[in-house]
């Protein structure tokens, strides 16, 4: 016989102004197995929990529920209280009627006819409910960070420092991302690579930390703090291990026609190559596409010259399995293409650049030696205009609906960068309007106008027309003003919007966790837990989940890395109890369910039952990893036979629940 | 056709490809055709039979002979392969156990057609020129053919087989059938005449489960009108609504998985038009996810558990309730 307890909260007035609290303590008395009926003012209270613990152990309860707020508040709360008077914590049921009631309502009448029927069916489902033990499930004390951009370096460092073993995934040859590319950095203007670099060494030389540059995640399995992940190692044709990064062969390869990506393409590199000098780690890589060797078997050059014996033009690609307990993802972004931008000329003229693509034109590594040159002629530009916003906060299908966050501030960067350098160059700046929310930003930008006066124009840039003594028109309004300006300019920078890498979907749909509609990372809550993806043990950090700068993006590393460690230090982590399960003697083995599990939680056995007339029969049947069910239910809607059920949430509950409220 | 196909199915099973093979033979009229498994020369040369009144489809037994040792033969016609895919994808059927031989499909007779027209005491039919001469222990008796043609093989969808390993005759193409005729005018209905159409129906129903044995969609382990776990199994109706759900319990539990072979208003002695609940959904998932056929595949995903940007809203329940 069950013997039922419900208590309803008044919330203070936020429940008790549009309830009639007695009246539903009152009506839910009269429901069947209950036994007490209370109300009290804040049930969440140190004394409403009193009541609750009390209640349990003098009624000797067998049942418990509340009606209150969201579950999402206080279950656990009253969960708690449950188990410390003895009570199996998932035999408490809540009844949300605040946000779900008296928030929603106005009148008292109607509010309160609701809070009954609510209060009755969590009574409905009570009654079916049964007490469920959580399992353990041993962490693998390992992680492993996809992306080696300043996201990722900060969080392996953080994950190695607090004394566990992390693997950087890095798909290109050196790990240091956009940063590495950047020249100086807002707000404070010091060299990127001066704080950069260091970071990249120590992490190659901590010796908990291992790199696998030029290397991709194949495919991923299992769960939080299981999971196996594969790796492909990309044939780099250089063995990493003999390299020293003499860079020898560099200077010796015949093959220098090859656009250097690393410099966005404005110079050439040989086709044995190391991106940067203080790429990391610093091991050549041959390029395959233009490698004499490889495309026509006549070189070898770099083969002779390579005192380690470093060079293999024979190598495969290599794949290696290892086991991590957890995950985090920072694979970071890129500006997007500008191919569809015909108004800014882009493809046609050479001195309408990308503001990364400027960043490499001042850099001292860059392709002019640090001296800002037009890419067309090489003499310098006097007259620069900076369009912000390409592509960002666009409403049509070229560009991104979003705001890209960076570019008001690198802009301005730019824009005082260069009157710094050359004040007898005017600079003209147009945009929506200037975002400058930061720490110092605001200071910033207004520097940028007040000393070193830069023209910003609030306004469109309507086209942007190469002309022939090598001028570009730009055909502008300036809103302010009212009226239509031309600008002969000699050079053209577009703040380009950021998109999340190419790569990051196929990545997300492997690791089955969520990305909104742009493709970046999703948080598991926007507010609450903002570095957590929804699947448990991967975790976010960088620019892969929305745009960010530096300070944000390290921020952001070292809270993923904090989620990650906290993970790794435990021995072993308690699962949700509210999985599905199967009844095999249900299951049908039809996939079904597998395919609508969005966690990759079920597989097949292969299970010998025993038939009526003694003979063994083998069937396929559903198996459900409950350490990786995350108990969405998905699977039990999907089930043609009614095999799979939900513990905490069965099928008959829900039944019994709809019947509660059609009574 | 029949010449041919038994005497293919010795050779497969002479030469040891196969152990079992399954098709028809006769009951005690010639009309009475059951699904039956034969095992020898012997048995073949006195029972099987394919003619025009073979129509049941035999896909739903290879779930049973597939769980057993050895490969069985499989007869199927085009509607049949449907069905075959699809309990292949469900994992239902393990198809390295089956030797499918396509055969030509029908149009087959419906024997209740031939009856209708006063015709008794048959012994047997003859299709001469698209007239049927049924011979009678009164005398030859003659109609129309397509006037005994079953009511699915008149909306046939499909003429070509989906899968199989050796085809005896021709393949044909999926066909533009006007299999949704009769859904369209009963959408086309206000709410209380559909309504009234359907508990008319449906309330001729005996609850003989005729229907669901036959479907090959219907091959749960235990189904849950049987288990009493459900609380929906066969229990006696509590109220005349009863039957209703049970048939829309079905409607549900084989949507986007039947394939429209219309087994189960072939086999209901109440002569209910149960194709149509199905054709209806069919029609759905057409309109609001793509067009889709079950069975046409063993590896695409089937639109009501797969989720892409496309898909209709919930809303759509809503717009289309309103009258
Ligand atoms: C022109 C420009 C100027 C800027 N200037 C400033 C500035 O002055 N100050 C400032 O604070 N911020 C600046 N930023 C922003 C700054 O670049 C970013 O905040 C920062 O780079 C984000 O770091 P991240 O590690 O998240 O991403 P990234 O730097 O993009 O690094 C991601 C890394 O992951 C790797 N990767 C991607 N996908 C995969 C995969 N599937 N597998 C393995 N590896 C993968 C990439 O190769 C890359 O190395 C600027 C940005 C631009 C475009
Ligand atoms: S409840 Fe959700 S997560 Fe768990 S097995 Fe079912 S579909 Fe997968
Ligand atoms: S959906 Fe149901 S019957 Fe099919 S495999 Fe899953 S549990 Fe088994
Ligand atoms: S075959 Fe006809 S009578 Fe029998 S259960 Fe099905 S619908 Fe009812």
């Amino acid at each position: 016989m069950q013997r039922i307890g419900v208590f309803v909260c008044h919330c203070g007035t936020n429940i008790a102004a549009t309830v009639d609290v007695k009246a539903v303590a009152e009506a839910l008395g009269h429901e069947p197995g209950v036994v007490i009926s209370q109300e009290y003012q804040y049930m969440c209270s140190e004394s409403g929990q009193e009541l609750v613990k009390n209640a349990i152990k003098e009624q000797k309860l067998t049942g418990v529920v509340i009606c209150s707020c969201s579950p999402r508040m206080h279950e656990n709360t009253f969960r708690k209280a449950a188990a410390s008077a003895g009570l199996n914590p998932y035999l408490v049921e809540i009844a949300n009627i605040r946000e779900q009631c008296s928030w929603i309502h106005k009148d008292i009448a109607t509010a309160t006819e609701k809070a009954i029927i609510l209060g009755r069916t969590a009574v409905a489902k009570v009654h079916l409910n049964t007490p469920l033990t959580s399992m353990e499930s041993p962490v693998v004390k390992r992680a492993l960070v996809i992306g080696g951009g300043i996201a990722g370096i900060q969080t392996a460092l953080d994950i190695a420092e607090a004394g566990f073993d992390v693997d950087i995934v890095e798909k290109n040859p050196t790990i240091g991302g956009k940063m590495a590319q950047i020249d100086k950095t807002f707000p404070t203007l010091d060299c990127a690579a001066c704080i950069l670099t260091p970071k990249m060494v120590e992490a190659s030389q901590n010796e908990r930390i291992t790199i696998h540059s030029f290397s991709e995640v194949a495919d991923v399995k299992g769960f939080v703090g299981n999971f196996t992940v594969k790796i492909k190692k990309k044939a780099r044709f250089v063995d990493e291990t003999k390299c020293t990064g003499c860079g020898l062969c560099t200077e010796k390869c015949p093959m220098k026609k090859v656009p250097n990506e690393f410099n966005m393409g404005l110079d050439n590199r040989s086709a044995i190559y190391i991106p940067f000098a203080q790429a990391v780690p610093k091991v050549a890589t041959i390029d395959p596409n233009y490698c004499m060797m490889m495309k026509s078997g006549k070189c070898g050059v770099c083969s002779k010259v390579c005192s380690a014996g470093a060079i293999d033009y024979k190598q495969q690609d290599t794949f290696i399995e290892q086991q991590y307990g957890a995950i985090v993802v920072a694979t970071g972004f890129n500006p997007i293409k500008l191919d569809k931008y015909d108004e800014f000329a882009y493809n046609q003229c050479p001195d309408v650049v990308t503001s990364l693509e400027l960043e490499r034109l001042m850099n001292a590594a860059g392709p002019n030696g640090g001296t800002l040159l037009r890419p067309s002629d090489k003499s310098h530009p006097h007259t620069i205009v900076f369009v912000q916003c390409v592509g960002s906060r666009c409403d049509d299908e070229k560009g991104k609906p979003y705001c890209s966050k960076i570019c008001c501030m690198y802009t301005a960067k730019h824009a005082m960068l260069i009157r710094e350098k050359y004040p007898d160059t005017e600079v003209y700046v147009f945009y929506i309007d200037v975002r400058t929310p930061g720490k110092n930003f605001d200071e910033f930008y207004r520097r940028a106008v007040e000393q070193y006066n830069v023209h910003y124009i609030k306004g469109m840039v309507g086209k942007v027309t190469p002309k022939s003594d090598g001028k570009i028109d730009v055909q502008a309004s300036d809103l302010l003003a009212g009226e239509q300006l031309h600008i002969n300019a000699d050079m053209v920078v577009l703040a380009a919007a950021i998109e999340p890498d190419k790569t990051a979907r196929p990545l997300a749909t492997m690791l089955t966790t969520q990305m909104d509609t742009n493709d970046f990372f999703t948080e598991a809550h926007p507010k609450l837990r903002p570095v957590e993806s929804a699947t448990a043990g991967i975790f976010l950090s960088g620019a892969c989940q929305g745009p960010k700068d530096i300070p944000e993006t390290v921020a952001q590393a070292s809270a993923a890395a904090a989620k990650a460690i906290g993970l790794l230090c435990k021995n072993s982590i308690t699962c949700n109890p509210c999985v599905a399960h199967s009844d095999e003697l249900m299951c049908n083995g039809c996939s079904s369910c597998e395919k609508v599990c969005p966690y990759g939680a079920i597989t097949y056995v292969d299970k010998e039952f025993r038939m009526p007339d003694r003979s063994t029969k083998v069937r396929r049947v559903a198996s459900v990893n409950p350490a990786v069910c995350q108990g969405c239910g998905a699977c039990t809607v999907a089930c043609p036979s009614g095999a799979m059920d939900l513990s905490g949430f069965s099928n008959s509950q829900i039944m019994a629940e709809v019947d509660a409220i059609c009574k | 056709m029949q010449e041919a196909m038994i005497k293919r199915a010795k050779e497969l099973l002479a030469d040891g490809s196969v152990d079992r093979v399954i098709g028809w033979k006769r009951g005690e009229f010639a009309y009475d055709i059951t699904p039956a498994v034969f095992t020898s020369a012997e048995e073949l040369d006195r029972d099987f039979v394919c003619d025009d009144f073979t129509a049941a489809n035999v896909s739903k037994y290879l779930v049973k002979e597939t769980q057993k040792e050895g490969k069985v033969l499989a007869f199927l016609k085009p509607c049949d392969t449907y069905s075959f895919n699809q309990l292949v994808k469900e994992h239902r059927i393990d198809r390295e156990k089956v030797y499918v031989i396509g055969i030509e499909g029908g149009p087959k007779l419906d024997i209740e057609k031939i009856r209708a027209k006063g015709i008794t005491g048959i012994l047997g039919v003859r299709n001469e020129d698209y007239t049927l001469k049924i011979e009678t222990i009164y005398g030859t008796q003659t109609m129309p053919f397509y006037e005994a043609v079953l009511g699915k093989c008149a909306s046939c969808k499909s003429k070509k087989h989906v899968v199989f390993d050796e085809l005896i005759g021709e393949d044909g193409d999926v066909l533009d059938s006007n299999r949704f005729e009769m859904v369209e005018k009963l959408e086309n209905m206000t709410a209380q005449e559909r309504f009234d159409f359907w508990r008319d129906q449906l309330s001729k129903c005996i609850r003989c489960n005729a229907c669901r044995n036959v479907c090959p969609a219907c091959t749960c382990e235990n189904c849950v009108f049987d288990n009493p776990k459900s609380g929906i199994d066969n229990k006696a109706p509590a109220d005349s609504f009863e039957e209703n759900m049970f048939h829309i319990i079905r409607a549900f539990h084989v949507a986007g998985r039947c394939t429209d072979c219309g087994e189960c208003s072939r086999v209901c002695p109440q002569h209910i038009p149960l194709h149509l609940l199905n054709r209806k959904f069919i029609k759905d998932i057409n309109e609001l996810y793509g067009e889709y056929q079950a069975g046409a595949d063993t590896t695409s995903r089937a639109p009501l558990t797969d989720y892409n940007k496309d898909d209709c809203e919930p809303s759509i329940v809503h717009e289309r309730g309103v009258e």
